[in-house]
């Protein structure tokens, strides 16, 4: 039965999610949003010796995978502690590169991303927009547009954004074509379905950190002199923030069985990212209320939390387009 | 969705398929809520017990199959995608039968057990009163000590299926000197044709007497038809009112195939420009595929030898406002027909939604109201001090 994710994925779990805690994930964030990715990277690096790129590449390329359920483990634990760095972008151009076949191109950046040695972006203008996330510092920049793959050069400027740790830029036009035709669309939209898919996950461990930050708050602040938390308004907003996670996360791991299973899962992974990113998004909202002032300023952690909720619902697949690919024929 | 089922799994699921597909009638049944209907449903349910499908996860000792709870999800999906009958039985199999398995006794479960699976016996449940509702443990029935057994006096209220049932099953206060609210409750069985029972059938929203009220008088019930012991009656319903909220009372099978039917209707006749519309179907769709999820997760979980508690509660939350979703963004679909009755006899051609709509405006309030279970959830699950209610 694979209803549930294994022992042996809950134990990687627990080690992704031990060694975040121990990181101190909000200082790295706050400072890769200020411009210094020294302590992202070397986190960077932390996560690739415990194998979270390494998923995302296969073995031919020094990588474990594609192992999608894993991968969606993994990226729970990222959002958990809201870890910064284009974490989906680098997956989704591995998982590009490797269906694509390019031998040159996939043997000169497959293995250096598994071993966590190239922060890679990737823009996909058609689902994405124009800007490529943290493609200032990434060490590569792939663009994939009208069947046309290409490495793009040096990105412009840092366009300041609604979560600072996101740092948006376009990436520059020109640079080398790697690819062209119509495979170049088909490995696309995969790697799509893998960016959608672990957008997902990190929204669904986004959102645990929210609820978890919000009951522990509310168990504490006192009014009328007794915790917050007993007051039935706000246990019914915290009950409906767990209900919509509980039921998301069924929807992620199903989606990863999918797409493991099946090389391709457009519905399963759309079902998944529409729900885990509006219950994400639904989460920020009562974790920001339920603060009160204070979750309203940008010196509390929660705001590293709540300001990526919104976002990572929209990115790689807007709720609207996720759920026109639900009912599609 | 690729979830592993075994070969065995797949065998059963085609034999239950082929079972339905020769036997499901072609023509819906009339409404159950009503007398003829009533029994109609009733010979359905003799229908699938003579063929041991009325009641797969029971021991085949009380005419079930011994199945395992995944298995009876699977029975459940191919159940209502065949389009077959509701449960009318599905109280005492539901609700009952999960009591008798934990708390009965060998002789209570021979003799109650195999005419409730065959529909012979109809049960009803007599929970609420006019005065306790959410507040259960509040009731003031009374259940007097008797020789050989109890005289049970009072109201109950709400009792769903009991206008036409055979027995009921609920609390009594059989110690009103008790020190606590829930001490010296007894669950009890009774029979709602016995002298000192009437019945007052209660329409609900569409007018169907889909529950009653019941004025008891001194009605005698034996000692053989006390479930547990006389004043543990509280943690002997307690585990029932867990399934009911939990795996049992509702399958995912129902969502499903409901969602199925809003998907085939969308596709007939919505606005392709509508996409507002379209956007609640697709919810409702990939709320069907949460809960059928989230259940086979939790279906694991217990063949694992894990429990379920608090959880049934968030079960409960989604199901009943997953219900409501599904229903009335069909209504929204069919226009017009939406304000049709199913009784209308134009009423085939455009889906049959409305009893359904109104079955599902039930769900946030019966089996413990969605407040109620919000507050479990936020105590039990999340941690939460306890609050006024």
């Amino acid at each position: 039965m694979r209803f549930l994710p294994d022992a042996e994925q809950r134990e990687f779990a627990r080690a992704l999610d031990a060694l975040l805690t121990a990181a101190g994930t909000p200082r790295t964030a706050r400072a890769w949003a200020a411009g210094d990715p020294a302590p992202g990277r070397a986190l960077w690096s932390r996560l690739a010796d415990a194998g979270v790129f390494a998923l995302a590449v296969p073995e031919e390329h020094e990588g474990l995978g594609p192992l999608p359920v894993e991968l969606a483990v993994a990226f729970t634990e990222l959002g958990r502690h809201a870890v910064p760095g284009p974490l989906v972008e680098t997956v989704a151009a591995a998982a590009l590169l490797d269906r694509l076949g390019d031998k040159a191109a996939s043997a000169a950046w497959l293995p250096r991303v598994a071993a966590g040695r190239a922060v890679v972006s990737l823009g996909v203008p058609a689902l994405t927009g124009p800007y490529a996330l943290d493609a200032d510092t990434a060490d590569a920049v792939f663009v994939a547009e009208d069947d046309t793959l290409r490495l793009a050069g040096a990105a412009g400027p840092v366009q300041p954004s609604a979560d600072p740790v996101r740092r948006l830029a376009r990436p520059s036009a020109g640079g080398t074509v790697l690819a062209r035709g119509p495979e170049v669309a088909a490995a696309t939209a995969y790697a799509a379905e893998v960016a959608a898919l672990a957008t997902a996950a990190q929204s669904l461990g986004l959102g645990r950190a929210l609820l978890d930050r919000t009951v522990a708050y509310v168990r504490q602040r006192t009014q009328f002199g007794v915790p917050v938390g007993s007051f039935q308004a706000v246990k019914h907003r915290l009950a409906d923030t767990l209900l919509a996670l509980e039921f998301a996360q069924p929807l992620v791991h199903a989606a990863a069985l999918a797409l493991a299973a099946r090389g391709t899962a457009p519905r399963e992974v759309a079902a998944a990212k529409v729900t885990a990113g509006e219950a994400a998004h639904a989460a920020a909202r009562t974790a920001l209320q339920l603060h009160g002032a204070v979750g309203y300023t940008e010196e509390l952690d929660l705001s590293l939390w709540i300001r990526k909720a919104r976002p990572l619902r929209d990115a790689w697949g807007t709720p609207a387009s996720c759920r026109a690919r639900v009912l599609a024929p | 969705m690729d979830l592993d089922f075994s070969a065995a799994d797949d065998a059963f699921r085609a034999e239950a398929r082929a079972w339905l597909a020769a036997h499901v009638p072609a023509a819906p049944l009339p409404s159950l809520e009503t007398a003829e209907g009533f029994a109609a449903h009733r010979a359905w349910e003799a229908e699938l017990a003579a063929d041991r499908w009325s009641v797969v996860s029971w021991p085949e000792e009380y005419g079930g199959r011994g199945s395992s709870v995944l298995r009876w999800l699977v029975f459940e999906e191919e159940y209502y995608a065949a389009g077959a009958p509701g449960r009318v039985a599905q109280n005492g199999i539901n609700l009952l039968a999960p009591t008798l398995f934990e708390h009965g006794t060998d002789e209570q479960r021979a003799r109650v057990l195999p005419p409730m699976a065959s529909g012979e016996v109809v049960w009803a449940q007599a929970w609420s009163e006019p005065e306790s509702g959410s507040d259960l443990a509040s009731l003031r029935s009374t259940a007097v000590r008797t020789d050989g057994g109890w005289l049970l006096s009072g109201q109950k209220t709400w009792s769903s299926r009991a206008a036409f049932a055979d027995r009921a099953f609920g609390l009594f206060r059989s110690d009103p000197g008790a020190d606590r609210p829930h001490r010296g409750l007894t669950y009890l069985m009774f029979p709602l044709g016995a002298e000192g029972v009437t019945v007052r059938p209660v329409g609900r929203l569409d007018g169907k007497p889909a529950f009653a009220e019941l004025f008891l008088d001194g009605v005698f019930v034996p000692d053989e038809d006390v479930i547990g012991a006389p004043g543990d009656g509280w943690r002997v319903a307690m585990s029932t009112a867990g399934n009911e909220r939990g795996l049992t009372l509702r399958s995912p099978g129902r969502f499903s195939a409901a969602a199925d039917r809003l998907t085939a209707l969308w596709r007939e006749r919505a606005d392709p420009s509508d996409t507002a519309l379209r956007d609640r179907v697709a919810d409702a769709v990939i709320g069907a595929e949460a809960y059928r999820l989230f259940t086979y997760a939790h279906a694991s979980r217990l063949a694992a030898g894990g429990s379920i508690g608090a959880e049934s509660s968030l079960n409960k939350v989604f199901w009943s406002e997953l219900d409501i979703a599904l229903h009335e963004t069909a209504l929204d679909l069919l226009g017009p027909y939406g304000e049709l009755s199913d009784e209308a006899a134009e009423a085939p051609a455009h889906g049959g939604w409305a009893e359904g709509h109104t079955f599902s405006l039930a769900g946030p309030i019966y089996a413990g109201t969605n407040e109620i279970q919000r507050d479990i959830i936020a105590e039990r699950l999340l941690g939460l001090p306890k609050g006024r209610r």
